[in-house]
């Protein structure tokens, strides 16, 4: 292990590039400069032989845990270790939607906690993310989940959170391009909620890079960690392609690898890792502005704002790490499509990727301590940790700070499993591959 | 797109088959305590590499087989039946 170094190291030598203030103001002076005046949104830091936090994975969680460390709870002697370039993760390969449509009490709350979060958020971080609160449109195919949804749209309500029926007749208004009496699955209404949305998912990489840089954490790119040091049971530090690095708290905010990076500390995760797929047309003019998503199959979609069709669906179904999909999948996403909004057979898929997913065993993130002082853990996110950025960030940031859970966390525990109190939001048990 | 060998049926697309799990995991016995059966239940190992585990033939033979395939590259390396045994030993190591 290397040497304890001073713990509080900003010295002015220390190369401290700001980007300044981004403003409308600051755009038309730029403009009329020659563009000469910005500099790198954050700076390139090497990393130091030792800090108070690393946070392992520069993706949406780990540089918003980052950003709330020295944000909210003042610990600014962060590290974020990011393997490769940010924003190449999964932060940068969803489908970029935001959402707190959620059936358990305790989900409905975080995920819509984050919604709050992400209302704010680019005033808070001086960086246009495009949070574009377009809606979310679910629609019902049956009587059994048009009392399903009634009832998760009941439970939203009662906690405050928005959610609104929506009839056949303004379904038709919403969402033309939608076959209501398509011949395989009528449908017969939709559930909306309008605080949904999209957002412009490496923006937010970007922005909380930026916000996290500039409020003093070390974020080091190129860096990947390939050991955790332990003393005993304790965690000391990682080791790094970039030499040791030894830290009081270790956080790990690799979802998709989070066995893997567990494994090197000697933890086994109640975690599967799978592929999800996902699809971008063609630029076409506007023909849907909210995010819609069927009921009677994986499938949803809504358009970027340069016109391209994004939409995707369920999970590949076995274990993988490999960053691309399968065909089968594919063609049922597609033949999903084409039940719902027939009149899109016509476009071309342009892009076609994937994205390693943990996949927890009850289908819900776990922001926890682990059995090792030292580590905490940031992951299991299945499919749906995008959303979760702004909250996932905040109480793991809470979690290393105060040495608890966020009050609305505290039920993503790893103890959870054991203790017999799992968050299953589908009720489908402990596999992966069903959530 | 997994092609699988099944002993039974021959080589075959995997939209025949239902992916059931890891095959390493095994039923701890009946005293074991509750830490081995949260272990059973809940933890696996999730290598990023040769993983063994279990697909049922639903669209042809209807047998359960256990198939070593490697995470990253889906190459499938072995396929056997469970008839043969329960569950495989670590003797079907690539």
């Amino acid at each position: 292990m290397t040497p304890q170094a001073p713990s509080r190291p900003h010295s002015s030598s220390r190369e401290r590039a700001s980007s300044g203030r981004y403003s409308a103001w600051r755009l038309l002076k730029e403009g009329l400069g020659g563009q000469r005046g910005w500099s790198s949104a954050w700076r390139k830091a090497a990393p130091r032989p030792r800090y108070r936090v690393v946070i392992v994975g520069g993706g949406g969680h780990g540089l918003a845990t980052a950003y709330y460390l020295a944000a909210q709870f003042g610990i600014t002697d962060v590290a974020v270790l990011e393997r490769g370039p940010i924003g190449l993760g999964n932060v940068g390969r969803n489908t970029t939607i935001i959402r707190s449509n959620y059936f358990q009490p305790q989900n409905v709350r975080f995920y819509d906690y984050s919604l709050k979060l992400w209302e704010g958020l680019e005033e808070r971080l001086n960086f246009n993310a495009m949070v574009s609160q377009r809606g979310t449109l679910n629609l019902f195919h049956s009587e059994a989940q048009r009392d399903l949804f009634t009832r998760r749209a009941n439970m939203m309500r009662l906690l405050g959170v928005d959610a609104e029926a929506v009839s056949r007749e303004r379904l038709r208004e919403i969402v033309p391009l939608v076959e209501l009496d398509n011949g395989r699955y009528p449908v017969l209404g939709g559930f909306l909620q309008r605080r949904g949305g999209t957002v412009r998912h490496d923006a937010v990489a970007w922005g909380y890079a930026r916000a996290a840089s500039a409020a003093g954490v070390d974020v080091v790119e190129q860096c990947e960690v390939t050991g955790i040091c332990r003393d005993g049971a304790r965690v000391t530090g990682v080791l790094t392609t970039r030499g040791a690095v030894a830290a009081d708290t270790v956080c790990l905010a690799v979802a998709g690898h989070s066995s893997r990076l567990a494994a090197m500390a000697g933890l086994k995760l109640p975690i599967e890792s799978h592929v999800l797929q996902a699809f971008v047309t063609e630029s076409i003019k506007p023909v849907l502005d909210v995010v819609l998503t069927y009921g009677a199959g994986h499938f949803y979609v809504s358009q970027s704002d340069k016109g391209g069709l994004v939409y995707g669906g369920a999970i590949d179904g076995y274990n993988s790490y490999g960053q691309r999909g399968a065909l089968p999948m594919t063609e049922e996403v597609a033949a999903a499509a084409m039940t719902v909004m027939p009149g899109l057979a016509r476009l071309k898929v342009l892009r076609q990727w994937g994205g390693v997913m943990d996949m927890s065993m009850d289908g819900s993130p776990i922001i926890s301590k682990t059995p090792l002082p030292g580590l905490i853990l940031n992951g299991g996110w299945c499919y749906g940790g995008f959303k979760a950025i702004p909250a996932g960030g905040m109480a793991t940031a809470h979690l290393i700070a105060h040495g608890a859970a966020h009050p609305l966390a505290a039920h993503l525990d790893l103890e959870r499993f054991a203790l017999g109190r799992t968050v299953d939001e589908r009720g489908v048990g402990p596999f992966p591959y069903a959530h | 797109m997994l092609r699988i060998p099944c002993p039974w049926c021959g080589e075959r697309d995997e939209i025949e088959f239902r992916y059931r799990g890891d095959a390493r995991v095994a039923r701890p016995a009946g005293d074991a305590g509750p830490a081995a059966f949260t272990a059973y239940v809940y933890e696996r190992d999730n290598p990023c590499g040769w993983h063994l585990e279990w697909w049922l033939h639903t669209g042809g033979c209807r047998k359960l087989l256990w198939v070593l395939r490697h995470t990253v590259t889906h190459e499938i390396r072995k396929v056997g039946s469970s008839l043969e045994r329960a569950v495989p030993s670590a003797d079907v190591e690539p």
